[in-house]
């Protein structure tokens, strides 16, 4: 058994992205799933198998008595974030291949901008290994990537351009998008360059939005996919990558710390395609902070390690560039979802129907949270 | 100020911190270093282990500038410095700490345009936290 195009996303949804959404997370989560049942056309009590993010706050048990799935078979949570995002696809494609399930739904909803900041809890935010660097002042995801992101422009000779080529080729995508938060807000580099510091050397324009929203999508077999209302995409590769003696956000502690999970979910996701690199038309990478984007882009393969930086230069992030990313705004200009938006604009792309089309479009890597234990998945609309 | 939460594996870091030494957790049968402090060695799998004394001396491995938002304690003295320092003996050891004028010394005591990728640096103590100055 291959899990290689034997599964298809057929359905996306998602509700509105906003700063403040009134509704709760459980009541978005629903609103979401169901949106993106109708898209595909599947009932919900067709439905037999749920994925989501260990941080999803609303259970597999609320959610399919609120909005009346069938008999669940199969229900998996991944851990570790935005790294999981992808994963929650995988999951549901395998248990799909292996007939453990026959109508598969991933989600996330959160409530990031009016709710709190993760980071600001003290009561849970001190276990292990945190005793290592929270006293430090070391507190938020935004200081953590920091310290690699500056490890890396030393090394390699990345700049503050480089990082500034993700945040506007995101941005500039945005400004295309009416459902992106910062739709009708351009940057540019001036804005860049004198905005307030984050954490050294990242600047606010290097850290993702605050968003409240939810998105879901559907996931059935290559046979069921013919039937249902939309074109299939198809699931052509997936993977997760916990790499030997990784250490989450603080790697700092094994041989090579700019060596992060994507190199490991990379070797997977590539051996099990029929493509390469080259052959991707159109990706969208987890940006949490623009300096996981030059991290990713080696990882994946696009570019040699320490060419990441320099890979951005001259457009290559744009429509029309090397390697458009982020089509709908990404984690900087769109919504900020825990990567679940990369995976809608992945399929938006091979339907042809993104706000930022990139002519033809066939293949698609879609990205998760690079700097935790990851996964990625290759999409295609050719099979 | 946040104070690290210690699990028994890490405890004696603490303890030994408490008494002005810097101590690595070391496997007590392959002597392989490791950080942060785990029950087992995963180079030889042996559950015997260490803890050994290190010079205290190091290099700037990275650095950040943490501005607000911040916690309360944190933000009253940002922008701060945060290293990570790679101990001379062994450069895959790496500890997060704050580079201060002198033992005791706020996290903002130093400029943070002095710091550099590379800087020698020694350990001192305050209240028990391994703290790092210039050499």
């Amino acid at each position: 058994m291959t899990l290689k195009d034997a599964t298809a996303i057929v359905g996306i949804g998602r509700t509105p992205f906003a700063k403040q959404l009134v509704e709760d997370e459980r009541t978005l989560a629903c609103r979401a799933v169901l949106a993106a049942l109708d898209d595909a056309g599947i009932a919900p009590a067709e439905v037999d198998a749920l994925a989501s993010y260990t941080m999803e706050e609303t259970d597999e048990v609320e959610l399919a008595k609120s909005v009346g799935l069938g008999d669940l078979t199969f229900f998996s949570k991944v851990g570790y974030g935005g790294g999981g995002s992808c994963a929650t696809v995988a999951h549901l494609a395998g248990a799909i291949a292996a007939g453990q399930a026959t109508v598969g739904v991933a989600w996330r909803s959160r409530k990031r901008g009016s709710g709190p900041r993760p980071w600001t809890n003290t009561a849970v935010q001190l276990p292990t290994p945190a005793q290592w660097t929270r006293p430090f002042g070391l507190l938020r995801p935004a200081d953590e990537i920091a310290m690699l992101t500056r490890r890396y422009m030393h090394e390699y000779g990345a700049t503050r351009d480089h990082l500034f080529n993700v945040a506007l080729a995101c941005r500039n995508r945005a400004n295309q998008n009416p459902a992106a938060m910062m739709y009708d807000r351009p940057l540019t580099r001036e804005m860049y360059m004198t905005s307030r510091w984050i954490s050294e050397p990242l600047c606010l324009f290097d850290n993702c939005l605050e968003t409240d929203g939810a998105l879901a999508c559907v996931i059935v077999s290559r046979e069921r996919a013919r039937d249902c209302a939309k074109a299939p995409v198809y699931v052509h590769s997936a993977a997760q990558g916990l790499p030997a003696q990784h250490h989450g956000m603080v790697n700092y502690w094994n041989d090579d710390p700019l060596t992060g999970p994507a190199w490991t979910a990379a070797r997977h996701l590539w051996k099990h395609a029929d493509f390469t690199p080259q052959d991707v038309d159109v990706a969208q990478i987890y940006d949490a902070f623009t300096a996981l984007v030059p991290l990713s882009l080696e990882g994946y393969g696009f570019c040699g390690r320490g060419e990441g930086g320099a890979f951005t230069e001259q457009g290559a992030l744009e429509i029309g560039g090397r390697l458009p990313i982020n089509t709908g705004g990404g984690g900087l200009s769109e919504a900020y979802v825990h990567g679940f938006n990369l995976i809608d604009e992945g399929v938006r792309q091979l339907r042809g129907t993104s706000t930022a089309q990139v002519p033809d479009a066939t293949t698609c890597l879609v990205t998760a949270g690079e700097g935790v234990p990851t996964s990625a998945l290759l999409l295609t609309n050719r099979s | 100020m946040l104070e690290p939460v210690k699990d028994p594996t890490g405890a004696p870091f603490w303890e030994y911190a408490a008494r002005g030494e810097l101590r690595v957790q070391a496997c007590a049968d392959c002597g392989e270093l490791r950080f942060p402090p785990r029950p087992c060695c995963p180079h030889c799998q042996s559950f015997a282990s260490e803890w050994r004394p290190v010079s205290g001396h190091g290099r700037v491995w990275s650095y950040v500038v943490p501005h607000p938002p911040l916690l309360p304690d944190y933000a009253a003295q940002a922008p701060y410095n945060v290293v990570v320092v790679e101990l001379a003996e062994a450069p895959r050891i790496r500890l997060v700490g704050n580079l201060v004028r002198a033992a005791g010394a706020p996290l903002n005591s130093l400029d943070p345009r002095r710091i550099r990728i590379g800087a020698r640096v020694h350990v001192v103590f305050s209240d028990g936290l391994p703290q790092w100055v210039l050499s």
